[in-house]
């Protein structure tokens, strides 16, 4: 409860004014409507502080994403034939890294899609479904649709990162990473 | 809601029969189930009966708030100093040994200090705290000036209290007879003196004992 005049009832114990009472005795009232004012000069610091520190993390988002796209893409590599896989198949594969699994699904008879395992969620490995056209996560029932990556249901909120494919002589090369946000 | 100003709270030693009737109304309430915010404290267990219940005085310079090194007590516009707020208590057992009328009680399984709070639910609603609804001989009242006048006529209520070089005045009253001085007891002297437990000696038990050992 504050009231319009911020009345003080207690009386501090040498007995002096307020006004001659030392810094922290301001700042720890006793009195519980002086502990709960809030002045308008701090709350506008407050404002200004939060403001800024809301600009200053996108800033942050903009630099990381310029280091991401400076940072290139990785090798190419063989994966896979075109013969290897019926339509509705799929293949695990490593790339770029020894321990980066991925997925490649062959979807149509000429399409071949390849997406990163981990759930973007909680990094879960998804589980190809080409008859229910999704990936499933077991983990938290999160389902990602499998022609493009994109969530469909559950937790996760962001793409399964993308393996840019290319075809030549019907030998299938994973030849780099799309990392996207939405 | 605030406690309204015409309504105070008054105990009266002299009434006090000891039946544990306020104790157990507070170990009901349910903003501190199972534990009882209200002592029953014995005189002097060993010569008398006489027991009095001991409340929160809620001082106007409350003694507990002022050594309390977390800002964890705090006294509301309407003088009642509330019990420590739990995400600020830090149990370091300040207010426990500050409190000139050993009020604050540590519970250690919470790490918080729980006291009485002259049940703040139902004072700021004009209720009675649950101790005074219930009490049987009226040792503990809540009600106007003008009522307690009229029941204790040969009483006055006290609201100061001398401790060493300090003066305590509090929000809860003290009846104390009419006639005769309001005395103050020097409570740092009276600790130098020697407990009288000291003196007691279970002579029924020993007598004699030591004297047929020495005898052999």
């Amino acid at each position: 409860m504050i009231s319009a005049e911020r009345e003080q009832i207690t009386i501090p114990p040498d007995g002096r004014p307020p006004s001659e009472q030392p810094k922290w005795r301001r700042d720890f009232p006793i009195d519980w409507p002086e502990d709960h004012y809030v002045a308008r000069r701090d709350f506008t610091k407050f404002m200004v502080l939060t403001s800024f520190a809301f600009v200053a993390g996108q800033g942050w988002i903009v630099v990381q994403n310029f280091l991401r796209q400076r940072r290139g893409q990785p090798p190419m590599r063989q994966i896979a034939t075109v013969n290897q896989l019926a339509v509705g198949q799929s293949l695990a594969f490593n790339y770029p890294a020894e321990h980066d699994t991925c997925l490649l699904v062959r979807t149509g008879e000429n399409s071949f899609v390849a997406f990163d395992q981990r759930c973007t969620h909680l990094s879960c490995a998804v589980v190809p479904e080409p008859d229910k056209n999704r990936f499933l996560c077991p983990c938290h029932n999160g389902s990602f649709d499998l022609e493009t990556g994109r969530p469909l249901a559950g937790p996760p909120r962001r793409p399964l990162a993308r393996i840019k494919l290319e075809i030549i002589n019907e030998a299938i090369y994973a030849t780099g990473v799309e990392v996207s946000t939405v | 809601m605030a406690v309204p100003s015409h309504l105070e709270f008054f105990i009266d030693p002299n009434r006090c029969i000891g039946c544990q009737s306020c104790v157990q109304a507070c170990t009901e309430c349910d903003t501190h189930k199972g534990h009882s915010m209200i002592h029953l404290e014995y005189i002097n267990r060993s010569h008398s009966v006489q027991t009095v219940p001991v409340v929160c005085m809620h001082c106007d310079q409350p003694t507990c708030a002022e050594v309390c090194p977390a800002d964890a007590i705090k006294r509301t516009a309407d003088g009642v100093v509330q019990s420590a707020r739990k995400p600020r208590c830090i149990a370091c057992n300040n207010c426990v040994l500050a409190c000139p009328f050993g009020v604050p009680k540590m519970q250690t399984d919470y790490e918080l200090m729980m006291k009485c709070d002259m049940c703040y639910d139902r004072t700021s609603a004009g209720k009675s705290p649950m101790c005074a609804t219930v009490c049987p001989s009226g040792a503990l009242f809540f009600g106007t000036r003008e009522q307690i006048e009229q029941l204790r006529p040969r009483s006055r209520a006290v609201n100061q209290f001398q401790f060493g070089g300090q003066t305590i005045t509090t929000k809860v009253n003290m009846m104390t007879p009419k006639v005769g001085q309001v005395e103050y007891v020097d409570v740092t002297a009276a600790m130098n003196e020697g407990a009288i437990g000291k003196e007691i000696t279970l002579n029924v038990l020993m007598n004699g004992l030591f004297d047929e050992e020495e005898q052999r």
